[in-house]
This record gives structure tokens, C-alpha cells and sequence, in this order.
């Protein structure tokens, strides 16, 4: 409950503001030369010590990439992405890698502080009593610090950047790198193998539940730099882990180009659950500037009775193109997906997820809110496919879309495919305005136009937002109303 | 406490209320009656401040203040309140958390403090439980699956936790059985006091048997043709209002 009055706290706060989070942090910085070659990608391998198979598996992405075109199935529009007038390497410049947070650049800490990250470990157990977080903050391409990291490695759990995880642990990270997005599988994803930088790296080993919250924070700084996060997480036989990554980046004019691959594995009985709250600048209201979105999130539900639960709070980024999906391998498995979109002013947003039954009675459910306003375009896009062998599969897809204004618009593009006669699939959408008696009647109680929109818009999204941590729920909901910002009156 | 002179409003091109004169006195209760599409709610909805109708001509004061000059959400801070005929449903939205936003939404433009959540819930379920109402609406989304006595209920709840200084009760009686009525009269009776005024807009006697008004007005036409005491609204229900608007005329 307190959760709203925040909501409505920081309406006020912003109506002077823009976007929060739009602030430079000025630190020398080490750039590669900005376009895209064979010789970019040598160089970041060689930045980052990688072993030779990993320079042949980029080199392979990379040659896989120059073959493909950018996909334009998607509702979305935008200029022509040049890919070599941009940054594919910045590193803030330091000698080594931090051994300790006291080693790490203190104006790095004050942008972290400004974003409102706990990273030192004080300030994370004070401000979240009994629940621990760990967190994996990545400072454009490299990862600075990483707190818990003893607590986490006694219960045998690996939490690191992913470059480091190549140095220590190359036998895991050879063996599930690349298996549940195979580098070939898009032209954003080939893009990324070919140069990611950073991210992160878990590994929660055989029934262990993981002891506290896992969280990453992804941050674009540096001007016409594109980000290319890689994220693996492994949870083994009974294992479980709840991940949470939050992004934002400063304000820009030019538009920024940020191509992430998150791929999760999960083995029998093994539950993982990843949540995002992505509030990327999302340019200004006529359009110009913010983040270019193209991401590929796949979870393989490898084991029986696995479960992958994606949620996502979707509220930044000019353009979005997202769909985190579930393989259904294992019998009984079980595929979530929960999202809120918010697309505002000029923004477009194409997203929604894939679930692929493969094994026998296998579930998966997708609740789907999408928020238009502005002249924005907010698209859900999803498919379901039930394979001829997924006896007994069931899936239920609801999809609610919220119009608020009539400039703006929302479509729904569902894709069902059932190749087994026992299968089960549902689907349920609705497109509903925000009433204006429902406006009056708030305001008739006292609240006033803003605060009654992001109620209403709460409570629209209530049944995706009570899925996400708590502490993050709250933070969701206060990106919920700021989003939406001058969408009415 | 309340003044309206002359008061015109119009749907559209519409005359609705066509010079609607009214003086309700701190700590009175005063009753509006009249035949259906006679301007009742109108009048409701123009105190209140929804953008559909258009104010022609006309003033109105609220403690002293130019009410038709503000926002609705200024109205309801400076202790306007309307039970609506028809309660809209929010999904999603909790009861408690509703009326709480509400409440403090209230209090800060009042420069008062905001009241915190343990306070507030102790209050709510004091309220619900004098209208007999179970603690679990607070509980659920604003009047979804409500039942029309439940929503009217509710409203009544939730002016007993904004406590104004004026309400209007848009035929709050309707779709209420014998029981739920007194009920919501029990919950007007007791904000009864030196600062609190009423509207209670009506079609039936019976709810003033419940509560018993200062004043009776008869609205036919968007205008008052005829006040009286209670009894008045007994003319009514036994004469009905054909007779008595004419004599009026």
C-alpha cells in the first residue's frame, strides 16, 4: 500500500523534472574505434584476454551477422541503423580490475548512489532489512564490482561478470554459452556474440536456492556507445534463483543501440525466476533521441517439472523489440510470462513472448498489459506452438491493452500452433480506455488528474506487478506513473 | 455554507438547469426531489464539477469560495463530496489503498499530515463495521462485483472516512432494500453536526424517513418551484408531483 502513495509522491516530484535518470557521469573513458570489423571484434576479445575458442566463436557470429539482414517483421519504425557510426568498446580507463568497492573510481559510486543502487553492502542490508541483494553493476561494458560475493560462493553459487566467469569457469560457460541462443538465431543476437562486452554470469548449483535476490544493473554512458549485455544463468537439478536486472541510461539526442542476450537454463525441478525493469531514456517527446531496444531473452526449461518465469516492466526505450520465451523441454515443465508495457509521446514498443511446448503436459501462461499514450505504438506479439509430442499441454494467454488519449495505438498478434490434438490453448485480449467517469470519480475523491492516472494504470497492471520482488514492485510502479506523464489533460 | 443564485447549465445545447436557487446553512440537511429528468443529478454533477456540462449563468458559493471556478479534486479537498448514483468500478485498485490515497491527497492540500497506514486501516474498519459492512470490501478492488447495495454502502464508507463538510447523495437510496437503507441513514446521521451539510437528492420518501431533512425543494424543470419542511416530501409521495408542481405554476 505505501507502494501508491510513493507512486504519487514522485508524480509530483517529476512534474518539474524529465527524465530522472538523465545525468553524464564524466570519466575518462577507453574507446575502441568506432565502427564494426572483423578487427573490432579481435580487439575486444583481446581487451577482455578471452581464450581462442571464444575470438572463434565471435569471429563465427560475426561472419554469421555480415550475412544477415536486420529483421522488420515487427510494427516498428525508425531510420536507418548505421552500424559502423558507433562505439562497439568503452571501458572507463583504469589500470586493473577493482580487488574491492574502495578500489572503485568514487564518481562511478556517486552515479550508482544517484540511480539509487545499493552496492556497498551497508547501505544494501540497512535499506532492504531482511532481505539480501546481491548486485552485478555494469558500467557501460565492464562490470565494477560485485557485492555478496562471499556469501554467494558458500552456498556454491556463482555470481560474476561474465568475462570473468570465461577466465575462471570456462568449462561451464563453453558448455552453455550460445546453447539456448545459438549465435546464428537473429541478426541482434549474432550482432551481440560477435561483440559483447560484459554481464553477468550465474551458476546455482544442484538443490541449492539461491540465499538472496540476484541483481544486475545495466547503464549506457558513454555517447553513441552500444550496449551488449550478455547474461547466462544456470540453475541445476532443484536449484533456484530469482535475478532481477534494472536499466537506465542518461539523456541523449542521438539514439543508442543496445542489442542484450539473456539466456537461462534450467535443469530438473529447477526454478528460475528473472524479472526487468527497463526505464532506458526513451527520447523526448517529439520523438528525438532514446534507446534502440533489440533484445533476445530465451529461457530452456531443459529439465522435468522446470519452471521459467520471466516478468518485465517495460517502460523506457524509443523502440522496443522483446520477447522473452521458454523452451517447455521437460515433461511438466512450466513457462511464465508477465509484462507491462508503457509506451508514451513517440515511443514503440513490439513486444510478448514465445512458448514452446515440447515436452509432455507442459504449461505455460502469459499475462500481457499493455499502456499506450501519447501518439506511441504498443504491440504484444506472441506465439505458442505445441509440438506433436507435448501431450496434454496447456496454455493460457491473456492480453490487456489500456488506451490513454486517441492518438496513440495498441495491437495484439497472437500466433497459436498446435500440432497435438490434446493440447489446450486459451486466449483472452481486451483494449479498454481509461473512462472519464472513472477519472471524474477520483478526482471527485481528491485526487488529481496525474495521480488518478497512475492508480488507474496500477491497478491495471496489478496482476504482473504483484510478480515481481517486492522491494522492485515498488519501484515499478513509481516508473508506471512517471512514464506517463503528461498523457492527459 | 452552500449558496447557488441563478444557476443555468446546459449538455451541449441543452438547457438543463434553468435558474436554480438554493442556500443550504452550516449543519443542515436539505432534500431534493423530483420527477425523472428534472435536473437532479445535473445539478449533482455541476456542484461536483464533470467537464460534460457547461455553466451558462449563474454563482455558487462554498464556504465563501467561488466553487464553479475550481477543479473537481479542489472541490473534494475543500470538503465537497459525491455519492454517486452510479459507483464506478476500478480493477485493480484496492478499497483501503483508494480511500487512503484519497484521504491523504485530502489532508496534504489541506496542509495537514498525511495519515499513516495502521492509523488509517483501524479507522476504515471502525467505519465499515458501524455500516456492517465485512472487512474484506476494504480488501477489494473499488466496486468490482460489488452489488448495487454494496457500492452504495461503499460510498457512504468512504464519506464517512473523508468526513466533508458537504455531501450530495445522488439517489443513494436507489436499489437499496429496507435494511441497507437505514443503514446508510444511520451513516449520514451520524456526520449530522454544526459543520456538516447534506443534499439529499431523491425520488421516494423513504429515505427521508431515515433521514430526516431541515428542508424539503421540489426540482421540476431545472428550476425549485416549491420548498417546504419534511412534510413536504409526505405531500409528495401521497399527492405525487404532477399535482404539486402545478400548483406550484
Amino acid at each position: 500500500m505505501p507502494a501508491d502513495t510513493e507512486t504519487l509522491d514522485t508524480v509530483r516530484d517529476l512534474t518539474e523534472g524529465g527524465y530522472k535518470w538523465g545525468f553524464e557521469t564524466d570519466i575518462e573513458m577507453d574507446f575502441a574505434p568506432k565502427g564494426l570489423t572483423e578487427d573490432t571484434v579481435r580487439l575486444i576479445s583481446a581487451r577482455k584476454n578471452e581464450p581462442e575458442w571464444l575470438l572463434d566463436w565471435r569471429l563465427r557470429a560475426f561472419a554469421a551477422w555480415q550475412t544477415m539482414e536486420e529483421p522488420h517483421w515487427a510494427m516498428l519504425g525508425y531510420p536507418k541503423i548505421d552500424y559502423q557510426d558507433a562505439f562497439y568498446y568503452a571501458a572507463p580507463k583504469k589500470k586493473a580490475g577493482p580487488a574491492s568497492l574502495d578500489e572503485v573510481d568514487p564518481e562511478l559510486l556517486r552515479t550508482y548512489e544517484k540511480l539509487g543502487i545499493p552496492l556497498k553492502e551497508r547501505a544494501l542490508l540497512a535499506g532492504v532489512e531482511s532481505r539480501n541483494i546481491a548486485v552485478d553493476a555494469v558500467f557501460d561494458s565492464v562490470s565494477v564490482a560485485t557485492t555478496f560475493r562471499e556469501t554467494l560462493a558458500k552456498a556454491g553459487v556463482i555470481f560474476c561478470p561474465i568475462s570473468e566467469a570465461v577466465r575462471e569457469h570456462p568449462e561451464l560457460v563453453q558448455k552453455y554459452l550460445g546453447s539456448v541462443v545459438p549465435p546464428s538465431d537473429n541478426f541482434f543476437a549474432a550482432l551481440n556474440c560477435a561483440v559483447f562486452t560484459d554481464g553477468s554470469f550465474v551458476f546455482i548449483p544442484k538443490g541449492v536456492s539461491c540465499p538472496m535476490e540476484l541483481s544486475t544493473y545495466f547503464r549506457i554512458n558513454a555517447r553513441n556507445t552500444g550496449q551488449f549485455e550478455r547474461t547466462l544463468i544456470i540453475a541445476e537439478e532443484g536449484a533456484s534463483v530469482s535475478y532481477l536486472e534494472g536499466c537506465t541510461a542518461p539523456m541523449r539526442d542521438e539514439n543508442q543501440l543496445h542489442a542484450a542476450v539473456v539466456e537461462l537454463v534450467a535443469m530438473d525441478d529447477a526454478r528460475i525466476k528473472y524479472s526487468t525493469v527497463q526505464n532506458w531514456y526513451p527520447g523526448d517527446s517529439e520523438g528525438r533521441g532514446g534507446i534502440y531496444n533489440f533484445v533476445t531473452k530465451r529461457g530452456a526449461c531443459r529439465g522435468a517439472r522446470s519452471k521459467i518465469s520471466w516478468t518485465q516492466v517495460e517502460t523506457g526505450s524509443a523502440i522496443t523489440w522483446k520477447y522473452p520465451s521458454c523452451i517447455l523441454q521437460g515433461d511438466g515443465s512450466v513457462g511464465e510470462f508477465y509484462s507491462v508495457a508503457v509506451t508514451n509521446n513517440r515511443q514503440q514498443a513490439d513486444t510478448g513472448t514465445k512458448m514452446i511446448h515440447i515436452g509432455r503436459n507442459t504449461t505455460s501462461t502469459i499475462v500481457s498489459k499493455g499502456i499506450s499514450a501519447g501518439r506511441s505504438n504498443n504491440t504484444y506479439r506472441g506465439l505458442v506452438r505445441v509440438l506433436p509430442k507435448a501431450a496434454g499441454a496447456r496454455n493460457h494467454t491473456q492480453c490487456d491493452s489500456l488506451l490513454i488519449g486517441d492518438q496513440c495505438g495498441a495491437h495484439t498478434v497472437p500466433y497459436i500452433e498446435s500440432r497435438n490434438p490434446t493440447a489446450k490453448v486459451e486466449h483472452e485480449a481486451t483494449t479498454s480506455k481509461i473512462a472519464d467517469d472513472q477519472l471524474f470519480y477520483c478526482r471527485q475523491r481528491g485526487l488529481s488528474e496525474e495521480e488518478a492516472v497512475g492508480m488507474i494504470v496500477n491497478g491495471f497492471c496489478r496482476e504482473v506487478l504483484k510478480e515481481l520482488p517486492m522491494e522492485f514492485a515498488v519501484e515499478a510502479q513509481k516508473l508506471l506513473a512517471v512514464s506517463l506523464e503528461g498523457s492527459v489533460g | 455554507m452552500l449558496h447557488i443564485r441563478n444557476l443555468h447549465a446546459s449538455i451541449g445545447d441543452k438547457p438543463i438547469l434553468r435558474g436554480i436557487e438554493l442556500t443550504v446553512p452550516d449543519g443542515e440537511v436539505h432534500a431534493i426531489m423530483g420527477p425523472n429528468g428534472s435536473g437532479k443529478s445535473t445539478l449533482s454533477y455541476v456542484l461536483s464539477g464533470r467537464d460534460d456540462y457547461t455553466v451558462t449563468a449563474g454563482n455558487v458559493s462554498f464556504d465563501s469560495v467561488d466553487l464553479l471556478a475550481m477543479e473537481p479534486e479542489q472541490r473534494a479537498q475543500a470538503g465537497l463530496f459525491l455519492a454517486f448514483q452510479a459507483p464506478v468500478e476500478l480493477p485493480g485498485v484496492g478499497n483501503a489503498n483508494f480511500l487512503r490515497t484519497a484521504l491523504n491527497a485530502q489532508r496534504r492540500a489541506r496542509g495537514e499530515p498525511e495519515m499513516d497506514a495502521a492509523t488509517f486501516l483501524k479507522l476504515a474498519r471502525a467505519e465499515a463495521k458501524r455500516l456492517h459492512m465485512p472487512d474484506d470490501m476494504l480488501k477489494r478492488n473499488v466496486n468490482v462485483g460489488f452489488s448495487g447495495g454494496e457500492k452504495k454502502r461503499n460510498e457512504v464508507l468512504q464519506m464517512a472516512i473523508l468526513k466533508p463538510k458537504l455531501a450530495i447523495l445522488d439517489e443513494t437510496d436507489s436499489g437499496l432494500d429496507i435494511d441497507a437503507l437505514r443503514i446508510v441513514g444511520d451513516g449520514v446521521n451520524a456526520l449530522r453536526g454544526p459543520h456538516f451539510s447534506a443534499l439529499v437528492i431523491t425520488h421516494h420518501q423513504r429515505l427521508l424517513d431515515h433521514i430526516v431533512p431541515d428542508r424539503v425543494h421540489v426540482l421540476a424543470q431545472g428550476r425549485i418551484v416549491r420548498s417546504g419542511g419534511p412534510d413536504l416530501a409526505r405531500v409528495l409521495e401521497a399527492q405525487g408531483y404532477a399535482q404539486v408542481i402545478a400548483e406550484a405554476a
